[in-house]
């Protein structure tokens, strides 16, 4: 069995593209799959803190490129799940130090020993976006229910399908339920009509995304349950392994009263 | 928005105001058509057909349309008719 090649990425910066990849990463380890995950934001590392692998760094992906080490050097073992690894970026270079060609090298030199090799995009739609793109068989768009985010997010359908690796899927992150409830965020359904595309995920906001991030242990191996971001993660990986797994259902059905009573406190 | 609009449904939501807004951006985006060229494009077909007959320049509209794979200039040029022409009315 060769991995598949998840790639996240967004067009606008700050959606999730992190978060996403070291939760969908770990939730795949937690299934039991062997998962690599690749920071590919050359020059603004970010995967390494979030993931809490920072101080175990020696190689990054420019000493693979570069030829100053093997692949399996640079491939830190996370040592709270069986088969997760991450390739960091280097921090002092930029994105022209990596080729969308080098990429592809990395990731089929990766294939046969992994099921889920998981990248991490940097904002934008240049190099960077292209390198991260290119080993892609299935890319991951990530975007929030706002305007500006939901418009790069069609940008980027636009340009993985004339790069031939669409159509993609969608995550959309950072939903707030009561804020969709009265009517004042676009509900993932709004966000569906208006992008054609697969829905693979719903994340609501959640603040323990940022105490994970604080203690550099992502949420899904935080273990707790209820209708939390975490879980929401865990039901992606589960999508992904081909299980079909019900949306959360996180805007609850508004029974008259309810509907009665955030009409009459709806502020202005 | 008060409760008292959304009573009378006066006002939109701002997330149905943003859906609107996304919808006709997107229609730009993807057609690779910047909303001012539309003007521009409007001028130009006004001083085309105002050549060969009287038009209602005022009311002319131009706009994209989209539907599911198809993306569609529309031009709604009102023309005058003879009694408005006789008035002298021709747009403001
Ligand atoms: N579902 C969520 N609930 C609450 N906070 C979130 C959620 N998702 C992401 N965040 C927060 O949003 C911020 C940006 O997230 P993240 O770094 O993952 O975005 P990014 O797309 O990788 O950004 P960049 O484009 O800079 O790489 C972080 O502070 C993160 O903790
Ligand atoms: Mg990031």
């Amino acid at each position: 069995m060769s991995a598949q090649v998840l790639t996240v990425t967004s067009g606008k910066g700050g959606v999730g593209k992190t978060t996403v990849t070291a939760n969908l990463a770990s939730a795949l380890a937690m299934l039991g799959k062997r998962v690599t995950a690749i920071d590919g934001d050359i020059g603004l590392r970010n995967l390494d803190v979030v993931m809490g692998l920072e101080n175990r760094i020696v190689y990054d992906l420019v000493d693979v490129v570069e030829g100053r080490c093997r692949l399996r050097q640079a491939m830190i073992k996370d040592k709270r799940q069986a088969e997760l690894y991450l390739i960091p970026a280097a921090q002092t270079r930029d994105k022209t130090a990596v080729s969308p060609s080098d990429m592809v090298l990395i990731c089929d030199q990766l294939r046969e020993e992994m099921d889920y090799i998981v990248i991490d995009s940097p904002a934008g739609i240049e190099r960077g976006f292209r390198n991260a793109v290119a080993p892609a068989d299935k890319v991951l768009i990530v975007t929030n229910p706002e305007v500006s985010a939901v418009r790069d997010a069609d940008r980027i359908i636009g340009l993985i399908e004339a790069e031939e690796k669409g159509p993609g899927q969608l995550i959309l992150n950072r939903v707030k339920p009561a804020m969709v409830s009265r009517g004042d965020m676009l509900s993932v359904e709004d966000v569906l009509d208006i992008l054609a595309v697969e829905l693979l995920g719903v994340i609501p906001e959640d603040e323990r995304i940022l105490v994970a991030s604080n203690q550099g242990l992502p949420l899904v191996m935080h273990g707790v349950n209820g209708a939390s971001a975490g879980e929401a993660f865990r039901n992606v990986a589960r999508r992904l392994e081909g299980e079909d797994v019900p949306f959360l259902e996180l805007v609850q059905k508004q029974t008259f009263m309810s509907r009665l009573k955030s009409f009459m406190g709806g502020n202005s | 928005m008060s409760w008292l609009d959304r009573l009378l449904g006066k006002n939109e939501t701002s997330g149905q105001t943003a859906k609107q807004r996304l919808q006709m951006v997107l229609i730009h985006d993807r057609a690779d058509l910047p909303p001012g060229l539309l003007e521009v494009i409007k001028d130009d077909i006004i001083a085309v057909i105002a050549k060969h007959t009287a038009i209602d320049t005022a009311k002319v509209e131009v706009h994209l349309e989209q539907d599911t794979n198809e993306n569609r200039l529309v031009a709604e040029i009102p023309l005058l008719t003879a009694r408005a022409r006789k008035n002298g009315a021709g747009g403001k």
